[in-house]
C-alpha cells in the first residue's frame, strides 16, 4: 500500500468528481486548495507514476456509444493455471476488466471473470468464442451474464 | 454525436496530459480550438455520453477497499431490494443481470472493515444471502471503447 500525505489526499478529494473544464484545470485545483499549480501537477504525475492514478481521461457510458451488449463472462478454470490464463484473457482487446474471484460452491463454480463489450450480440458471441478457444481444455464451464439495467452508477473513482 | 465528438472520446480515453494548458495540447492534436474542445466535452458530460472526466484513482492502493457482490432478489421484491441496496452510499454501482444471481453491485469503502460491515447490513436489511466476490487477483483493467 502506498502512503499518501495530506496534500495528495486533498488533491484526490478535489479531483475525484472530475477535472475542471477550464483552460488551466491544474491551476484551478491549486487555487481551490491554496497550493501552487506546480505542486498539484508534480503530485498528480507522481501518483500516476505509482499507479494510484490509473489514468487521467474520459469514461464513456457504454450504452451511449452503442455498446448495448456488455457481458460479464465467467469461467471455471483450475486454480493452478488461472494466473497464466487470466493474463492471456486480459490481453484480448475487447476485455475491459479481468479478475480472479472466489467460487461459491456448489452454485457458483466460476473463478475467472472477464468483461466484454459489443455493439451486437454477434460481436459478443465472437468474443466469447475467442476466449473459449484460448482456454481450451482448461475451460470447465462458463456463463455470460448480461446487464439488463443500470440500477445505480455513481461517479466513483476506480473502475 | 458527430465525428469530432468520436475523436474526442477516443483520444481522451487513452489519457490526458498534465501541464499548464492541457486542453490546448489536446485540441491541437485534434485540430480544434481549446474553446471548442472544452465546450464539446461539457456537452458530452451533460448529455451522459461521458460519465466522468478526470483522474481515475486506484482505490485499494490508497488503503480503500472494493468488492463485487451479488444477491438473488426475488422478482416480486426486486424494486424494494434495489432501493435498500442503492441507499447505501458505499454501493458505487449496481447492475441487474440475467441470472439467478440477478443483482450485482460494487461496494467501495475507505477500509476493508467497512466492506464487512456493509455486507452484513445489506444481509440484515434485505434478508438475502450476499455472495461476496472480492478480487483475488487483477489481470487487466483498462476500459477503452471505440466511439
Amino acid at each position: 500500500m502506498v502512503t499518501l500525505d495530506e496534500t495528495d489526499l486533498a488533491i484526490m478529494h478535489a479531483t475525484q468528481a472530475g477535472l475542471p473544464l477550464s483552460p488551466q484545470p491544474y491551476q484551478r485545483i491549486a487555487e481551490q486548495l491554496g497550493l501552487t499549480a506546480e505542486i498539484v501537477m508534480t503530485r498528480m504525475a507522481a501518483m500516476q507514476e505509482q499507479g494510484i492514478i490509473r489514468r487521467i481521461g474520459a469514461v464513456p457510458n457504454h450504452y451511449k456509444l452503442g455498446y448495448r451488449f456488455n457481458g460479464m463472462t465467467v469461467w471455471n478454470v483450475p486454480d493452478e493455471v488461472i494466473d497464466k490464463l487470466g493474463l492471456q484473457v486480459g490481453q484480448l482487446e475487447f476485455v475491459s476488466h479481468c479478475y480472479h474471484r472466489p467460487r461459491h460452491l456448489p452454485e457458483w463454480p466460476y473463478n475467472l471473470f472477464a468483461m466484454v463489450h459489443g455493439k451486437t450480440q454477434m460481436d459478443v458471441d465472437q468474443q466469447i468464442r475467442q476466449i473459449t478457444d484460448l482456454l481450451g481444455d482448461y475451460n470447465q464451464g462458463s456463463e455470460v451474464l448480461y446487464s439488463t439495467k443500470i440500477l445505480k452508477k455513481t461517479g466513483f473513482r476506480s473502475r | 454525436m458527430d465525428e469530432i465528438d468520436r475523436r474526442i472520446i477516443n483520444t481522451l480515453q487513452t489519457g490526458f496530459p498534465i501541464g499548464d494548458a492541457p486542453y490546448q495540447e489536446v485540441a491541437v492534436q485534434l485540430g480544434l480550438t481549446e474553446q471548442a474542445l472544452i465546450k464539446r466535452l461539457q456537452a458530452l458530460l451533460d448529455n451522459g455520453t461521458l460519465t466522468r472526466f478526470g483522474p481515475l484513482y486506484h482505490a485499494e492502493l490508497m488503503g480503500g477497499a472494493l468488492t463485487l457482490a451479488a444477491v438473488k432478489a426475488p422478482s416480486k421484491r426486486f424494486d424494494e431490494v434495489t432501493d435498500i441496496i442503492n441507499a447505501f452510499p458505499e454501493v458505487a454501482h449496481n447492475y441487474a443481470r440475467n441470472h439467478n444471481l440477478n443483482m450485482w453491485f460494487v461496494i467501495a469503502t475507505e477500509t476493508p472493515e467497512q466492506i464487512r460491515q456493509t455486507l452484513t447490513a445489506i444481509e440484515q436489511q434485505t434478508g438475502l444471502t450476499v455472495y461476496n466476490m472480492p478480487k483475488i487477483n487483477e489481470y487487466f483493467v483498462g476500459l477503452k471503447l471505440e466511439a
